[in-house]
């Protein structure tokens, strides 16, 4: 295979980078901020686009199929804040259980497994055919780059308030938070909500984008989401230190873990293989730090900050 | 102000790590009191804090603050009359999140958390004033990550946090405990001047017996869940360490041999 496909194929691996970017954001809110491993969300990235589709195919605009798209997903991201918060349930669990029940709404939203919408018949925001040979503003690299840097002014300025200070306290510090008047179950539930409501809309567009929404869209989308957030931060920790940089970071990370999916199947890998190498990938990353503290301490460095 | 009625607190119920921590304990404390409390080792001390803080309910009894019955009121409806600092440096404050931050968290408790500025800039110039009092160096640091401040700066800053909003009752977990001498003396002496200067209801523990008697206006002592000495007035004011040890041999009916099971530390 020549290096033009390899090129001919980037803008496609670019587009779809920044939708699971904007998956991966919401992602970051649970694991990073909140502090929570919400996996809830490989149902939420069916459910988003099982309901954009079905309202676009029923005649709705654009911007309600969305807005429901979002709604649905904060509704379920709902259900594991109240397992988790109101019935004690681990998180995790909580996560799996709001997962497997969201299969069989999905089905029942899109009434089969796969739904395919035709891009001549609707007018999509974002679609593979629309990365290239396109006029610019309808261009979907385009189109997702700006629907992310909207999304990060919004969670930029939510948590500079009162109540995005508050949720960012209950994620690192859930003792100080009460002690401090903060109810940290509504907070658990709020993070939630908003987590899958993003991921919800990042489903939306990936539906358009590819054309179809599959029952197995979202299999495995917290591990994507995770290698996202964790190469956004491997790549662009030392540089990026500001809260809106750090989720762009994290979009990014997404369109580097797509692309070098692009230049992986390009040299000619397993396809079958490329789940089991990105688990692998995630799960080496995660174990670092454990690996780094537990097996290589480092020698005495914390009394330089002491006074 | 603070009224602890026939409280009772067992821990693993009918388990064989069954543990009575509280055990029909009783105290009132009057509007302006400075308590300090003393006692060995799983006295029940902390677990007394805990229960009027409401880290868990009580199995028994009553408590309330200032006339509101908070027995069935969670934690964090009840921090809205309470300033707490912990033994833990690492509990009372946020580590990933800014100094000014949360300093501003802890301004806003006991109000509503809305969508206006987690943090304005006239409050962040009230908290540099409010740091250079410390006299740690804090005031230039504002947006440094509270995780790079060192146990004693934390705990500075946790007592500038508890006693930011006004609290009905100041809870002081041996919050000196973890500090080096010199610190340890310096949040002390942060202590008796934020107390002093807001009149506020304090119950301070420690396991400094010195510092029990030269603070405060009272004393307490628990064993096994209990107080099984309180001393006021005048009668604190003259207090000497081996008044308090004498006091707690007849008290407990037992010879206190062992002086480092309450000074330990
Ligand atoms: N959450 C808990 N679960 C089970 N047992 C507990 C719990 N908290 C306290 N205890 C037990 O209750 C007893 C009293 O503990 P507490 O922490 O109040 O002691 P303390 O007086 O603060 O002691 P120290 O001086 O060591 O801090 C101890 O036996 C302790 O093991
Ligand atoms: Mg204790």
């Amino acid at each position: 295979m020549s290096l033009l496909t390899l090129f001919n194929a980037m803008p496609g691996a670019i587009a779809q980078g920044l939708i699971w970017g904007i998956m991966a954001i919401g992602v970051y809110i649970t694991y990073k901020v909140l502090d929570v491993a919400d996996l809830s969300v490989d149902g939420t990235m069916c459910t988003g686009g099982a309901v954009c589709i079905m309202m676009l195919m029923s005649g709705a605009p654009m911007w309600l199929a969305l807005i429901v798209a979002v709604i649905v997903g904060m509704i379920a991201g709902l259900a594991t804040g109240i397992l988790h918060t109101l019935m004690g349930i681990p998180a995790i669990l909580a996560g799996i259980l709001t997962q497997l029940g969201l299969y069989s709404v999905n089905l029942k939203i899109m009434g089969k497994a796969n739904v395919p919408i035709n891009n001549q018949k609707y007018n999509l925001m974002v679609s593979l055919l629309y990365v290239k040979n396109v006029p610019f503003y309808k261009n979907t690299i385009l189109i997702v780059a700006i629907c992310i840097l909207i999304l990060v002014a919004i969670l930029y300025w939510f948590f500079g308030t009162e109540l995005g200070c508050a949720l960012r306290a209950t994620g690192c510090n859930p003792n100080m938070s009460r002690a401090q008047g903060i109810n940290t179950k509504v907070n658990i539930v709020l993070g939630l909500m908003i987590s899958n409501g993003i991921v919800a809309f990042a489903s939306a567009l990936l539906s358009q984008y590819q054309g179809f929404c599959d029952i197995n869209m979202g299999r495995g989308a917290i591990v994507i989401g995770l290698a996202a957030v964790i190469i956004g931060e491997v790549v662009f920790g030392k540089l990026f230190h500001n809260f809106a940089l750090k989720l762009v970071a994290v979009a990014l990370g997404g369109v580097i873990y797509y692309a070098v999916l692009q230049v992986v199947i390009w040299l000619g890998f397993d396809t079958d293989l490329l789940k089991l190498l990105s688990a692998i990938v995630v799960a080496i990353f995660l174990a670092i730090p454990y690996v780094k503290k537990e097996y290589f301490p480092k020698k005495k460095q914390t009394a330089k900050e002491d006074k | 102000m603070l009224k602890v009625e026939n409280i009772y607190k067992t821990f693993n119920a009918g388990t064989i790590n069954e543990k009575t921590a509280l055990n029909g304990l009783s105290l009132h404390l009057e509007p302006g009191d400075f308590c300090t409390v003393i006692g060995g080792n799983g006295a029940g001390k902390s677990t007394l804090l805990n229960a009027i803080a409401g880290t868990w309910y009580v199995d028994e009894g009553n408590i309330s603050i200032n006339g509101i019955d908070v027995t069935k009121m969670p934690e964090h409806k009840r921090a809205k009359f309470l300033g707490r600092v912990f033994q833990d440096p690492m509990l009372g404050t946020a580590a990933n999140m800014r100094i000014d931050e949360n300093l501003a968290i802890a301004a806003r408790r006991g109000k509503a958390r809305m969508l206006s500025s987690g943090i304005t800039a006239k409050e962040r110039e009230s908290y540099k004033e409010l740091l250079k009092t410390l006299d740690l160096g804090l005031e230039d640091r504002l947006t440094s990550k509270v995780g790079l401040l060192s146990g004693g700066q934390r705990q500075a800053l946790t007592l500038l946090m508890a006693s930011l909003q006004k609290p009905e009752v100041l809870l002081l977990d041996e919050h000196t405990a973890a500090l080096d001498p010199k610190t340890a003396a310096k949040v002390l002496a942060k202590t008796d001047e934020i107390v002093g200067k807001d009149n506020l209801t304090t119950l301070m523990i420690t396991h400094n017996m010195k510092d029990a008697i030269a603070h405060g206006n009272r004393l307490i002592m628990m064993d096994s869940g209990r107080i099984i000495l309180d001393i006021k007035g005048e009668e604190k004011k003259k207090l000497t360490v081996e008044d308090l040890l004498n006091r707690f041999a007849i008290a407990s009916g037992e010879e206190l041999n062992n002086d480092r099971m309450i000074l330990a530390k």
